[in-house]
């Protein structure tokens, strides 16, 4: 088979965060500004540079642009569930290798926590019976895995201990002390089966970064990280309900593809950043992709698996969304970026860090594998 | 305005394609539609069949039985007319016709609900214009 046209083809090349928290002076498009400002002086570009532009969970493309000053000849603003990180990402790559823009600033920004955000309630199809917010949707998933493998809640406690024991190696993280699986077990039900610490944090902040193709990579400021392989595989059929196969089929799909395009066997990951909006998805994501085998993603985590330092795949080495920041995807695609250059992590480096693996187990179910 | 026995859970969004659903359901009828060629069912209702795309099709009453998928228990609360209830249920449940739907549990309580549990619909009226299905456990073995 033919080597997969955009093999390290596309690179980060710049990336910018804010601080995370609550900031109510400000707005998602003060932030956005903040964290391209960043991404654009990390770079080594200037604003001059930039000629295509995708803004995520701003709601204004158009106001965004007008603020920063910006006339790409791309631009485009995605849809605001966190799927759409991983999604902005691959259309800014296949975006460069057409040769519709030459560097693309991917800006996102949230101010949620400052606005109340609930992330439920509203009308909706099932609103008539109460049913509503993504949380409760991995909630009837996960009960249905443990009911069919005989996972546990207490399995979930082990991913959210190791993503608060990595919070704790982040400055930058919003919740830093240490967890235990029995804090775990005792937080209070959200939507039962789940837990207050299976699910992800409301906070503000915003991440920026900066795409260009690996020829104009070379020359900039910082080393370029290479986006080796991508694959998405969507499950849209029927998805007015939770699907029967708790997205397996299509996490799959997107296992076959992704490391053959890459060019990077699994066996080669050196850390994974996995979307953790609530603690069941790291699971689903571990079972997709095969680091084992379906079903037994409960009893994988056990031991400290995910813990840097500890097992074999450090895994949201920021704290992710469950510790460091609810920024949908965004800032655990920067810290792949960040663990890859080498010099950023501090305490939380993965050592040796050659290959970092993005998943995100949705509907829109997508991985990213990066190299340095 | 509002009594204290005024309905306060949310109210379903109509469309032109769920409105025969909402109207049957007035009637204490659980409908769906139903491909005249694939005799695939459905839910939500929508234009077409989704597995052939045919507008080729007609509204069916169903049993109004099937078997819980999987189910959650609210402790957070999201609308002000289910406080009281809470922990309430919900379920999806997958109906014998085939179709997936989310539903709440009724007649029990949410320590006897469970994956597999057959269960079948009931109403429950909110005024002259609109009544929601609602599933209750069928008899143990119950068809």
């Amino acid at each position: 088979m033919a080597e997969w046209p955009l093999r390290d083809k596309i690179c980060m090349v710049g990336i910018g965060t804010t601080a995370y928290g609550s900031f109510p002076e400000t707005d998602s498009y003060g932030l956005g500004a903040e964290a391209l400002g960043k991404a654009v002086a990390d770079a080594g570009l200037s604003y001059d540079d930039i000629d295509g532009l995708i803004v995520n969970r701003i709601p204004s493309y158009d106001r965004f642009a007008e603020i920063v000053g910006l006339n790409p000849r791309f631009t485009l603003l995605t849809e605001t569930p966190g799927r759409f990180s991983a999604i902005s990402l691959m259309i800014a790559a296949q975006v460069l290798a057409a040769g519709e823009a030459s560097y693309i600033a991917l800006v996102y920004g949230n101010n949620g926590r400052s606005q109340r955000m609930m992330y439920g309630g509203g009308a909706g199809t099932w609103a008539p019976w109460g049913m509503t917010s993504p949380g409760a949707i991995h909630a009837m998933m996960y009960r249905r895995h443990m009911h069919l493998y005989g996972s546990t809640s207490e399995q979930l406690a082990h991913i959210a201990v190791a993503f608060r024991k990595h919070a704790g190696l982040n400055p930058n993280a919003v919740m830093r002390k240490p967890i235990t699986i029995a804090d775990h077990q005792a937080s209070r039900f959200i939507c039962e089966p789940l837990h207050l610490f299976d699910y992800c944090l409301i906070n503000d902040g915003a991440v920026a970064w900066i795409m260009t193709t690996a020829e104009r990579a070379k020359d900039l400021r910082r080393p370029p990280v290479y986006v080796s392989g991508f694959a998405r595989q969507d499950t849209l059929v029927e998805s007015s309900t939770p699907d029967p196969e708790l997205w397996y089929p299509a996490l799959e799909r997107v296992a076959a593809q992704v490391y053959d395009r890459a060019g990077i066997a699994r066996d080669a990951v050196d850390g994974l950043m996995i979307y953790d909006n609530f603690t069941p998805t790291v699971i689903f994501s571990l079972e997709g992709m095969g680091f084992c085998p379906r079903g037994q993603g409960g009893e994988f985590v056990r031991d400290g698996t995910l813990e840097l330092g500890r097992g074999r795949l450090p895994t949201n080495t920021s704290g992710g969304h469950h510790s460091e920041s609810y920024m949908q995807g965004w800032a655990l695609i920067a810290e792949a970026v960040r663990q890859l250059r080498r010099d950023e992590c501090g305490a939380r480096q993965i050592p040796d860090c050659d290959v970092v693996q993005y998943i995100c187990a949705t509907n829109c179910a997508t991985s990213i594998i990066f190299r340095r | 305005m509002a009594s204290p026995t005024a309905y306060r859970k949310p109210l379903p969004t109509i469309d032109v394609w769920n409105k025969p659903f909402w109207d049957a359901c007035r009637e204490h009828r659980f409908i769906a539609q139903k491909d005249n060629r694939s005799a695939h069912v459905w839910f939500p209702p929508g234009p077409v069949c989704p597995t052939n795309r045919s507008s080729d099709w007609r509204w069916v009453d169903l049993s109004g039985r099937g078997t819980v998928w999987s189910w959650v228990a609210f402790h957070q609360k999201y609308y002000d007319g289910f406080e009281s209830e809470m922990p309430y249920n919900v379920a999806t449940v997958e109906l014998d016709e085939g179709p997936r739907i989310m539903t709440n549990i009724v007649n029990t309580t949410n320590d006897k609900i469970h994956i597999g549990m057959r269960v079948g619909v009931t109403f429950h009226d909110v005024d002259d214009g609109l009544a929601i299905p609602l599933f209750q456990p069928l008899a143990e073995g119950g068809r």
